[in-house]
């Protein structure tokens, strides 16, 4: 069949193309890093001859790497348990107990998707001035968890409602209570729903940016987007080793997509079309 | 489990509340409130109260310390919406919006629908096209800034391809700046859609396409009138993503442009920041944040009654297995 085999060339014409347009810029970044300035200025989009570590070498050996990396997973650890942790309890009260409100209960949570965190910064900012969360890891972590919870509690609450109640049932006249049923039966078997919802709370949280740029003034607690803003701004002068660094910074996200890519990739289009 | 389930009337006395005694129905109350008021206290003190206190501050001229006294009415909404720097930013945010929908749905569409074959490496096809959704916006707006430097990489490429005419000051030129930045957007989201879209036509049914093809059907029409419609839902979610963050659109534009070039690339949230933090404009900074919200919410409400009801009711509740 003709037609059938032109699209399969339509196919790979097309997945080529995407392919290059996506690699081209993060090849540039990783290459560029191992170019001098020199190189770079004469020219831009050349491969590099010689190879130079010197950039690499000087980033890896500053602390500020290692600390905004810190930063990083600090914050976004921290905000995973919170918004998971609270989430998974809030979903289980939301999916098997029934109680005047839950419905209410349930669309607050829900109304919280469209709020986006931008909208509240300015009078999250003022708030944390007043608990005295500025220049805290806390005072993004908690925030972050707190945006965290709506999908999260979106995502588990009708994976646990699908629980079979003979389950429940069993667990109670075997003489466990409810609590003891969320722990040792719930938990464990909501477990592929919370690493979706983890993922998501930590990646969103891993990438934030406005949040740790309006809390933290010291960049001892930048995170890694904010840190790799600031260097950009602050070595302009010096392509070569901004490239390097940059360079750098995407490796902890892209590792992480590729070992935990199925969760990534199912979580996100899950959340938004099951 | 060794043991059979126990019969469904005996189930319904553990669940029903009101046939238990006052000392069960008082203990199911406070494991609510120990499941429950965590979350609450966290969601209400982090998310609601500082939505709630932003209404409250955009009636007040503030810089942000002392007591507020200097109540001012609705005034910040009028300056805001009298200043052609904020209309022009909620411009720049709708043409970003009008410009996804118009340009990189279609792409994605069409994309998605290509590779929606048995491609050899479809694996590491998806993990590549997916690559940039996973970088930080931060991450990726630096990397185009440097991408795009003045006969830098870019220009250099183009030039490279005979294509030398086309080079422009992408980010200086206050009549460019915005497209250019709408290309980095599509660079960063267009991986997703395309996932998005293809999920969706896994679940396209192959027996709907080879009826379709019994029927005479051409591949076109097949494709048209039978695979388009069943993505229906995924678009219509797509939409309401894209558009939702077209509106919020801040990292980018903080990183690449500040805004500028003469308040070519601002954009509301940008405005925002720009007045409440640089300026120390709380009063005014909030009454921004409550007109962006506002946006949101409207087209929030507004797509969801026209658009998503048939299908958000599965999409936001459905379980991610």
């Amino acid at each position: 069949m003709a037609g059938r085999r032109w699209g399969l060339v339509a196919g790979y014409v097309a997945a080529v193309v995407v392919v290059v347009v996506t690699v081209v810029p993060l090849l540039f970044v990783v290459l560029g890093g191992f170019r001098t300035n020199g190189q770079l200025n004469t020219d831009p989009a050349g491969l590099p001859g010689p190879w130079v570590w010197d950039n690499y070498r000087s980033v890896v050996t500053s602390p500020d790497f290692w600390r905004f990396l810190g930063n990083s997973a600090l914050i976004a650890v921290i905000a995973t348990v919170l918004a998971v942790g609270l989430g998974s309890m809030a979903a289980f009260a939301l999916s098997r107990y029934v109680f005047k409100g839950r419905e209410a209960v349930y669309v607050l949570f829900t109304l919280g998707l469209l709020f986006p965190l931008g909208v509240a910064t300015l009078p999250l900012y003022l708030w944390l001035r007043q608990l005295g969360l500025l220049e805290n890891p806390l005072g993004v972590a908690i925030p972050e968890a707190a945006f965290s919870l709506p999908v999260t509690i979106v995502i588990l609450r009708p994976f646990m409602h699908a629980v079979p109640g003979e389950l429940e049932d069993a667990a109670v006249l075997d003489g466990a209570s409810r609590l003891g049923f969320f722990w040792r039966i719930m938990l464990p078997l909501s477990a592929p729903a919370l690493t979706t919802v983890s993922v998501l709370a930590f990646v969103t949280s891993w990438n934030a940016y406005l949040l740790p740029l309006l809390v933290f003034n010291d960049s001892a607690h930048f995170t890694l987007p904010l840190g790799v803003a600031t260097f950009q701004s602050q070595y302009s002068q010096d392509t070569a080793r901004v490239l390097a660094f940059t360079a750098l910074s995407m490796v902890p996200a892209l590792g992480f997509f590729v070992v935990a890519q199925r969760r990534i990739v199912g979580g996100l289009t899950g959340s938004v079309k099951g | 489990m060794a043991a059979p389930a126990p019969p469904r009337p005996l189930a319904r006395t553990v669940h029903s509340a009101p046939r238990r005694p006052a000392r069960r129905r008082g203990r199911t109350r406070l494991e609510l409130v120990l499941l429950l008021g965590p979350a609450l206290v966290l969601f209400t003190g982090f998310v609601l109260v500082p939505i709630g206190i932003a209404v409250y501050y955009s009636l007040y001229s503030w810089n942000g310390f002392g007591p507020l006294t200097d109540f001012v009415g609705f005034q910040n909404y009028a300056d805001a919406f009298g200043g052609a720097v904020f209309r022009g930013a909620i411009w720049h945010n709708v043409v970003i919006a009008v410009l996804s929908i118009v340009i990189q749905l279609p792409l994605s569409v069409g994309i998605a629908l290509l590779l929606d074959r048995k491609l050899k490496g479809r694996a590491f096809l998806r993990m590549v096209v997916f690559a940039p959704y996973v970088l930080s916006e931060a991450i990726t707006a630096v990397i185009w800034l440097l991408m795009l430097q003045p006969n830098g990489f870019v220009d250099e490429l183009l030039r490279g391809v005979g294509l030398g005419g086309l080079v422009h000051q992408w980010l200086a030129d206050p009549g460019i700046v915005l497209y250019t930045l709408f290309v980095v957007m599509t660079w960063k989201y267009l991986g997703f859609g395309i996932i998005l879209l293809l999920a969706g036509l896994q679940g396209v049914p192959p027996e709907l396409r080879e009826a379709a093809a019994l029927d005479g059907a051409t591949s076109w029409q097949t494709t048209r009138h039978v695979v388009l419609p069943l993505l229906g839902p995924t678009i219509r979610i797509w939409i309401f993503l894209s558009v939702i963050g077209s509106l919020q659109l801040f990292d980018l534009v903080w990183i690449m442009t500040l805004g500028g070039p003469a308040n070519a690339s601002t954009t509301m949230a940008s405005y925002l920041v720009d007045h409440g933090f640089k300026r120390y404009e709380f009063g005014f900074g909030s009454a921004v944040a409550v007109v962006l919200f506002a946006i949101c919410f409207v087209f929030a409400l507004v797509y969801q009654r026209f658009a998503l009801r048939r299908d958000t009711a599965g999409a936001l509740t459905r379980a991610v297995s």
